[in-house]
């Protein structure tokens, strides 16, 4: 198969060596557990946590005799996530073993997809940012196949423990094309991807848990030049891991290039403790999976309806989503991306825009609603204040109620109190005066304490600041700024 | 292609089948003789037609999501050599 190079180097990019600029070449193969109750081919529990070996029965185990038999959930799940990645969806696909032994391996084999998969090639959009842009990167397929259980190796010094809870578990392998050209963009994709995924429900995107692990393939070349030799790091369960595992891993690469050397291929390990990449110890055979069909499963068809189907109930996704933000609301393409980063908090973006100022509701939610939530450890959807006080607070602002100032503290009382905000500004006398008269007893009674500086602000108009500063404090901030302003200069005769 | 004594150890090691050097010799010669009987299958044009997966033209049976099975972690672990807490237990696997 010939790889073709689907992108122009970008020399932001390239990493400076002694002989030279050299440029990285990276490529994912994401593995996502599938959003199911039961597995791909048995009906124990996916459920996480529980007991050893609870979640198992004979087919997991593979005891003999057993025979797999596919979840529909797990085949609409991979055709769902298939239409979210606009990929093809391949009506016919095949299922093979991928053989290898480890003790977290009952059968002897993997169950998995290997020359007809269940999803072809499709794309994910990355944004790097305005001088950047839009990156493509494309999918070279999806398909569906078992997870492995668990050894667990520090419980007893010369044994290892097997739990199989994850065997048999979908999984959706996610290939990427090798159209990756910096650790940032391979950290951007896996952010998305895990955004896309989430949207869709069919995978949690949780990384602690293992929902979603990444093997990366990174190999150094000349800027533009031919592709070199890849090595894998393996199994890379952190979006920040994923970035310092293919930064140490070019630069080793790029080292012993330098030197003379060869880049070897193999399978590497990344070790978040030093942040370096250590060739796992394997024997030659390791990789001979000896692939062939699985003569337990047949062809698995659907027909285009069903796709059609599926298709039909997809949630808006978040290239779209974010485009109609910024249409219908105003707001620019950066809010829009903080926004739409998760669902939770693009619909309460929503419900506190609707019919009121898009851009001073995106302020208030990003930056200080998910500003405070960040620095609580909380998230949107525990949010104490919600959507529906916060546009209030909004509809105060906008009305000439109060203050922009007003209004941040009225946001720290609804976060810390609760209740209505239009009554707490009521109760409390925070509203804002805008009565000229009282405003203007109050520029009186400043300008009558001051004379030095009355006098000095005629040649000096940038005093003004200093006297509104006064009438703010003297109005305990609840004089309308804008009105302080007007009286000001009209009684300073500037 | 023809199997060689080092082909031989190969697949036994793949397939964790312990083979006696003095018996290498005569799988392979067996080893030969099948691949070759096998071999007539080149023969045959193959042009244009699909790979058969079934002898009966059938595709795969879907099964609803439902939890059925599992909750009987001692019963999966009974006839394990060495278990403990419902793990099995084995020797040290470490990469």
């Amino acid at each position: 198969m010939t790889i073709l190079d689907t992108r122009t180097p970008i020399p932001d990019y390239f990493i400076a060596g002694a002989t030279g600029d050299w440029e990285m070449v990276i490529g994912l193969e994401v593995h996502a557990q599938v959003t199911s109750r039961s597995k791909l081919f048995s009906a124990s529990s996916t459920q996480f946590g529980e007991p050893p070996n609870a979640n198992v029965s004979f087919i997991d185990a593979a005891m003999p005799g057993m025979l797999p038999v596919i979840n529909e959930e797990c085949v609409h799940q991979a055709i769902r996530t298939g239409l979210g990645l606009k990929a093809k969806i391949n009506t016919r696909s095949l299922f093979d073993r991928k053989n290898y032994f480890y003790p977290d391996l009952p059968q002897g084999y993997q169950i998995s997809q290997f020359k007809d998969p269940i999803v072809g090639e499709g794309e994910v959009h990355l944004d790097m940012g305005e001088k950047i842009g839009i990156v493509t990167v494309g999918i070279e397929r999806l398909h569906l196949e078992q997870d492995a259980g668990k050894s667990i190796h520090d419980l007893d010094p010369s044994m290892s423990f097997v739990d199989l809870n994850r065997s048999g578990v979908a999984l959706m392998e996610i290939v990427s094309k090798p159209d990756i050209r910096s650790s940032a963009e391979a950290r951007a994709y896996i952010t998305k991807l895990r955004t896309i995924l989430r949207y869709l429900g069919t995978c949690d995107g949780n990384m602690e848990q293992g929902s979603l692990r990444a093997d990366i393939n990174v190999s150094v070349r000349r800027p533009g030049g031919e592709f070199g030799t890849r090595c894998e790091i393996k199994n890379v369960n952190s979006v920040r891991f994923a970035g310092q595992a293919i930064e140490y891993e070019a630069r080793r690469q790029i080292d012993i290039l330098e030197d003379g050397g060869e880049v070897i291929q193999q399978t590497r390990l990344f070790d978040p403790k030093s942040g370096e990449t250590r060739a796992m110890r394997s024997k030659e055979e390791a990789h001979d999976y000896r692939y062939f069909p699985d003569p337990d499963l047949l062809p698995l068809e659907f027909d285009q309806a069903l796709v059609d189907r599926l298709a039909a109930d997809l949630p808006e996704l978040p290239d779209e989503k974010q485009a109609r933000l910024i249409r219908d609301y105003g707001i620019t393409t950066y809010d829009a991306s903080v926004l739409v980063a998760d669902r939770a908090s693009a619909d309460f973006y929503e419900s506190v825009a609707k019919g009121r100022d898009g851009k001073l509701a995106a302020n208030w939610v990003i930056n200080d609603l998910f500003g405070r939530l960040a620095k609580e450890g909380l998230d949107v959807t525990n949010s104490p204040v919600s959507a529906e006080q916060l546009g209030r607070i909004i509809d105060l602002i906008v009305g000439g109620d109060i203050s922009g100032k007003i209004a941040k503290e009225l946001f720290e009382i609804v976060w810390s109190e609760g209740g209505d905000p239009a009554e707490i500004v009521e109760s409390r006398g925070m509203k804002q005066v805008s009565d000229t008269g009282a405003i203007e007893k109050i520029v009186d009674e400043i300008i009558a304490a001051n004379p030095e500086q009355a006098a000095k602000v005629k040649d000096k108009p940038s005093m003004i600041g200093w006297f509104v500063g006064q009438v703010m404090k003297a109005s305990q901030g609840k004089a309308n700024p804008k009105a302080v302003n007007e009286i000001l200069r009209a009684k300073l005769g500037l | 292609m023809a199997v060689d004594s080092k082909t031989v150890r190969r697949i036994g090691h793949l397939a964790r089948i312990r083979i006696a050097e003095d018996d290498i010799e005569t799988y392979a010669d067996e080893l030969n003789v099948i691949l070759g009987f096998v071999e007539q299958l080149n023969e045959v044009d193959v042009e244009g037609v699909m790979p058969m997966t079934s002898v009966i033209p059938a595709t795969q049976r879907l099964r609803a999501d439902k939890v059925e099975l599992g909750g009987y972690p001692e019963r999966i672990v009974s006839n394990a050599p060495l278990s403990e807490d419902n793990f099995f237990v084995v020797p040290k696997v470490v990469e």
